[in-house]
């Protein structure tokens, strides 16, 4: 569980969040939603202690994140996966030394246990035998599932995902969302992922979050988010004239669902 | 992990840096040759001199002092570009969620490495200057060998070497670690990077010299 309380975060003039209060739950695919530009890499930054509220606190589970020890916080950190929105593989290092980093920094591992791990985390995100291609060599889809098996490899209990998956077609999103439920489910991870894509919305979202002008504008799971008749969720999820007419459409045909 | 890193910074700044620094000191060494036969033109001062001349202008200050600028240059620009660029792409931020300790797995292996190598390098400058100077003195035939070797053994005092060393290395910290602060903090685009770089080469150049002169005036006053 990692729970946000009262956070509030300002650049210079600008308040990108109002305070926001939200708790997300271990073991669930948690979302965090919005407009480009509503803070949602924001908040994310904050969750995982790349960026400092300007006012608030962040709780993984009963502790304050920010009150840490080093000691604690290295513990914390070491428990945590991230996927960034632009990747952030280590372009000099190969697929298998991006993966092996994390271990290579913090475990005692032997070399046959690391190379275990290497290839058991590619073959879970369906990239096995592409160990010695560099970032550049592989796709974009390819990138965000090495991306995963980095984040993955010491069996995190908190996995963040920054739009995992922006610029990627659809049925690869798919692909990817699931992958990232499935992981989540595997290993009871309290996982949050940012996006902007209805469809990932609709097929994972678990507990989600809603960010409209810096504040908390709607929060609840998939299901509920076509029964809701909050504005701010409905203008969101059928932004396009096209998913307007199917809902309008859905909604003549006496029923609730599409 | 730091150790395999600060072998591969070793090898980047020493090997990459010799053909240059090599190439500049053989000239340093005939120019500065060439520029005293002709200031001792006329004077009383014996010619054989003209090796001692050549190995304390080496070895106290245009040794070091060049190989530094000229390294301040290359490396400089370097590590703040490859510093910068990790920043601007997230992989820092990717290293410090990890938990990695991202200023000291980043700046101290290349520090370190600096560390003991620049005064590597600017040893191998010095030699070659005085070789530099001795292949121009000598091969006009305004000079002959012995005499210059006679100068190069004379009047050879230890703490100049001293001197040259201890310059080294604080040259050696200033220039990587204003590099790596220059890359580190840096913020925005290719625009800003290439900024950051251009700058950790003036300020580095800047308070290089500066320390050289702090130097000269604590160690020779
Ligand atoms: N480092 C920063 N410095 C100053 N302002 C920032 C910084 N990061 C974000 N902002 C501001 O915060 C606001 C929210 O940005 P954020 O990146 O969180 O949006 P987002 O919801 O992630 O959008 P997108 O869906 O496009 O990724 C923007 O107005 C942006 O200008
Ligand atoms: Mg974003």
């Amino acid at each position: 569980m990692i729970r946000a309380e009262g956070i509030f975060k300002s650049f210079d003039q600008n308040k990108v969040l109002k305070g926001i209060d939200f708790t997300f739950e271990a073991s669930k695919t948690n979302l965090i939603i919005g407009k480009s530009g509503a803070g949602k890499t924001v908040l994310l930054k904050i969750l995982v202690g790349l960026f400092q509220p300007t006012k608030g606190k962040i709780w993984y589970d009963d502790k304050d994140f920010f009150q840490l020890s080093k000691a604690e916080l290295l513990k914390i950190r070491m428990q945590v996966g991230m996927l960034f929105q632009g990747n952030a593989l280590f372009d000099s290092m190969t697929v298998e030394d991006n993966i092996r980093f994390p271990m290579d920094m913090f475990t005692r591992m032997t070399e046959g246990e690391k190379r275990k791990r290497v290839d058991y985390c590619l073959e879970r995100v369906s990239m096995e035998g592409i160990n010695n291609k560099f970032p550049s060599e592989i796709s974009g889809g390819m990138q965000k599932r090495v991306g995963i098996a980095r984040a993955i490899v010491l069996k995190p209990k908190y996995l963040f995902a920054d739009e995992p998956n922006s610029g990627l077609d659809p049925k690869t999103a798919i692909t990817i969302d699931s992958l990232l439920t499935d992981i989540t489910d595997e290993n009871n991870i309290t996982t949050i992922i940012n996006t902007h894509d209805m469809n990932s919305v609709m097929e994972i979202g678990e507990n989600i979050c809603l960010l409209h002008l810096g504040k908390l504008a709607w929060q609840g799971n998939k299901d509920e988010v076509l029964e809701s008749d909050n504005e701010i969720l409905q203008d969101f999820i059928f932004a396009s004239p096209f998913l307007q007419k199917l809902k309008s459409r859905a909604l003549s045909n006496g029923g609730g669902s599409l | 992990m730091y150790y395999k890193e600060t072998i591969r910074q070793m090898y980047d700044i020493g090997i990459g840096s010799l053909m240059i620094i090599v190439v500049v000191s053989l000239f340093i060494g005939a120019v500065t040759a060439v520029q005293f036969t002709y200031q001792l033109q006329g004077t009383a001062i014996p010619s054989y001199y003209i090796g001692y001349i050549v190995r304390d202008m080496a070895i106290i200050e245009l040794a070091v002092t060049f190989s530094s600028i000229i390294l301040a240059g290359k490396v400089g620009s370097n590590i703040a570009s490859e510093i910068g660029g990790m920043r601007q792409k997230e992989h820092i931020d990717a290293m410090e969620i990890m938990g990695v300790n991202t200023a000291s797995y980043l700046v101290m292996p290349k520090i370190i490495a600096a560390l003991f190598v620049i005064p590597l390098l600017v040893s191998i400058a010095a030699f070659v200057s005085i070789g530099g100077g001795f292949v121009a003195s000598t091969g006009t035939g305004a000079y002959s060998p012995e005499e210059f070797i006679k100068g190069l053994r004379s009047f050879f005092i230890p703490w100049n070497v001293f001197i040259m060393y201890v310059k080294a290395v604080v040259f050696a910290y200033i220039l990587t670690s204003i590099a790596a602060y220059q890359g580190y903090f840096v913020k925005g685009g290719s625009i800003e990077l290439g900024q950051a770089s251009t700058r950790a080469v003036v300020y580095g150049i800047i308070v290089i010299l500066i320390a050289d002169y702090i130097i000269a005036v604590l160690l020779t006053g």
